[in-house]
């Protein structure tokens, strides 16, 4: 079963042709990934590596694929309109690999997505500025490196993409495989939260416990152990990057800044404690404390 | 991207938002050119630094050591005049223009270093009835522009959020509709914004909207927003930060940046596409990736040790990013050991290696330099910088990498 991508899963890539988006497809592909197309306006009716047929729009590739989720590589003046096109085009889980997309275009974006759910689509954003997420063994959409995952049982969500690799590779080290990672990405405005991620894996009978990575800036971080503090089942270990930042600067990812006196890491271990969230203050102990507390 | 007072109101002009006539003057000539031009008994002259705290800010060439303590330590009366000063003559202009222009600003936001102040900006006063404050932002929460006032203007919201949440309203823009003119109307209204002031203000929260739209800011501030006596509202204040992401459509706005109030050697990283923040510490860090780069800063911090940068060179640097990153870490005197941590996804270990390995060749090592590799093609990597034959100490895990690259910087 797994979390919103598994064996089933049709991608498609917008952007195949660009040189990151080929560059993905053939690393996703290489990994097991069913990929059925890709999109690029103006290729239609040509083939990708000689085997993955290329449209002109999102609707296109549908209607000939089947295709349930997309992978967007797509520049940042048009990745916005590449996602409402996925939506549009009624594609379930829509991957934005793409980093730089205004913030403003990303309103519009997650808005034309509510618009759509609440008239009864079930779309579902991951991104953007995301490595994406991964079913290890299964499915893996985006730029994470395949090998370092293990199939397993415990959940990671994440707003970073190197630091999903370090809490993967530390809890394959310890002998503990991966049902699925979702890295959720950096920006202000992102499509799947902490919040969507835990419920995922709180509702996956194939998910035993989760690793949460956090990162100063905004309070998603907060909301999420509001709701796991009434909800949530199974074991998380938490860890909040950014404790040493100083305030008013912009660490790497757009949403990384901590303004007004929000977004402090402290505030946010401080949500995690009082959630009953097992916390490690170094990075070095997440997948060592998560074997500890599953008593493994 | 921080924007100056004078060109906030430029755009704020541009987009119909009513602000005090003025104009920005870089010499003492020009200065007082611009308020005799203003007219008037009454100007009002401003330091254009992208710290806040000028009003309370003192100039370094001008006061003493002790002075400028008491405005590091954030006093709340300091003798001497500041970074904004009222005048009632053209000679008071004059004397202000000579103590700013040139002169090195230090608020409590800029540090002791201070801040050389190379433009000014002279403006007319306006007589003011009630000082509110009003703001356009992006509310995070729920993924939306937020208008948010409130009644404690010319104060800092984070003050007023603490004391007085009840003095705060909010509206939130539908992005397809846009502010709407009921919701322009009810913030009004909660403000007690009525009377002659009541349309002034309406058309006011629409047209700081669209300005914000229009420019892509990510942040536009009016503290304070002023209700004349005469029933008029106008933005006394305006501060303005516009989103990085967006620059690539805002050409005009991005060549007013103003760029000497950074960190030369953030300039530079600039230059080479690397996120770079200079922080305090001893220990030099070039990683890949926000997250992971934030979390090594932790870690280091965690083990005793203290950061002296945030540096991420990004998911796929090339070999001479890397050595560009190893250079601009090296120039800092503070730096006593630095820490190469690499988790490679797209990024090989193998590219990271080869940089190290160029970049020590050609500028040498006058630090210990501990590199961790992990991911992508790490064995390669590993055996580069193994066979290189210098001095790189290699480490495993972060944990490990932590502890090596303190005890390094601490000389053990």
């Amino acid at each position: 079963m797994a979390v919103l991508v598994n064996s089933n899963t049709r991608l498609i890539t917008q952007g195949i042709t660009g040189s990151a988006g080929a560059f993905h497809t053939r690393g996703c592909k290489a990994y097991g990934t069913n990929v059925v197309g890709g999109v690029t306006p103006g290729k239609g009716g040509q083939l990708f590596d000689d085997s993955v047929p290329i449209f002109d729009t999102v609707a296109d590739a549908v209607k000939s694929t089947g295709a349930n989720a997309s992978m967007i590589f797509v520049p940042p003046p048009f990745a916005a309109d590449a996602i409402m096109e996925a939506a549009d085009a009624g594609i379930g889980v829509i991957v934005c690999i793409t980093e730089g997309i205004p913030a403003n275009d990303m309103v519009r974006a997650w808005r034309y997505l509510q618009g759509k759910n609440a008239a009864g689509a079930n779309l579902r954003l991951i991104g953007p500025n995301c490595p994406g997420i991964i079913t290890p063994g299964q499915c893996k959409i985006g730029i994470m490196p395949g090998h370092i995952h293990t199939p397993g049982r415990i959940g990671v969500v994440s707003r970073s993409g190197t630091l999903t690799y370090e809490a993967v590779g530390q809890l394959s080290a310890v002998g503990l495989g991966q049902s699925t990672c979702i890295g959720i990405g950096g920006d202000p405005v992102i499509g799947t939260n902490h919040t969507d991620a835990l419920r995922l894996f709180n509702d996956d009978p194939d998910t035993d416990a989760v690793i949460m990575i956090g990162e100063i800036g905004g309070s998603a971080e907060e909301e999420a152990c509001a709701w796991a503090k009434d909800h949530m089942k199974k074991p998380i270990i938490g860890f909040i990057a950014g404790a040493t930042a100083p305030p008013g600067r912009r660490m790497g990812h757009a949403g990384a800044i901590i303004s007004g006196g929000q977004g402090r890491a402290e505030d946010k271990y401080a949500a995690m404690e009082s959630a009953g969230v097992h916390i490690v203050r170094s990075p070095a102990e997440m997948g060592r404390r998560m074997k500890e507390v599953l008593g493994r | 991207m921080k924007l100056h007072e004078y060109q906030a109101k430029d755009l704020l002009r541009r987009h119909g938002v009513p602000v005090p006539p003025g104009k920005a003057a870089k010499t003492v000539d020009e200065a007082v050119a611009v308020a005799t031009e203003l007219g008037g008994n009454f100007w009002v002259v401003k330091a254009q630094v992208h710290a806040g705290g000028r009003g309370k800010g003192r100039f370094k060439e001008v006061v003493g050591p002790e002075v400028l303590e008491a405005v590091l330590a954030g006093a709340a009366d300091v003798p001497g005049k500041g970074g904004v000063q009222l005048c009632k003559s053209i000679d008071a202009v004059k004397a202000a223009a000579e103590t700013m222009l040139g002169n090195t600003l230090v608020t409590k936001q800029t540090g002791a270093e201070g801040v050389k102040v190379k433009t000014i900006f002279i403006t007319t006063g306006a007589s003011i009835a009630r000082e509110l404050y009003a703001a356009i932002l992006l509310d995070r929460q729920k993924s939306r522009l937020v208008l948010m006032a409130s009644t404690e203007g010319g104060t800092e919201i984070e003050e007023v959020a603490e004391k007085h949440p009840e003095a705060i309203q909010k509206v939130w823009a539908d992005p397809v509709t846009g502010l709407g003119d009921w919701q322009a109307r009810e913030m009004a209204f909660k403000l007690g914004l009525t009377g002659k002031s009541f349309g002034p203000a309406v058309a006011l929260f629409k047209k700081l909207y669209e300005a914000y739209l229009a420019t892509d800011a990510s942040m536009l501030e009016i503290n304070p927003l002023v209700v004349t006596p005469e029933g008029d509202v106008v933005a006394l204040d305006a501060k303005m930060v516009i989103d990085d992401n967006a620059t690539f459509r805002q050409k005009e706005i991005v060549s007013w940046y103003d760029s000497g109030e950074d960190d030369p050697a953030e300039v530079e990283a600039a230059a080479y596409n690397l996120n770079f923040v200079k922080l305090d510490g001893t220990i030099g860090c070039m990683v890949n990736g926000a997250g992971l780069a934030m979390a090594t800063m932790d870690i280091i911090k965690f083990y005793g040790g203290e950061p002296a940068n945030f540096l991420d060179v990004g998911g796929g640097a090339n070999k001479d990013q890397v050595k560009a990153a190893l250079q601009i870490i090296t120039k800092d005197p503070a730096v006593k050991a630095i820490l190469v941590n690499i988790f490679g996804g797209i990024m090989r270990c193998d590219v990271i290696a080869e940089g190290v390995i160029a970049a020590v060749k050609e500028t040498g090592l006058a630090v210990p330099l501990v590199v961790r590799l992990a991911g992508t093609n790490v064995e390669l990597g590993k055996k580069m910088l193994a066979e290189s034959g210098l001095a790189i100490t290699p480490a495993d895990g972060l944990a490990d990498a932590a502890e090596k690259v303190v005890a390094a910087a601490s000389g053990r």
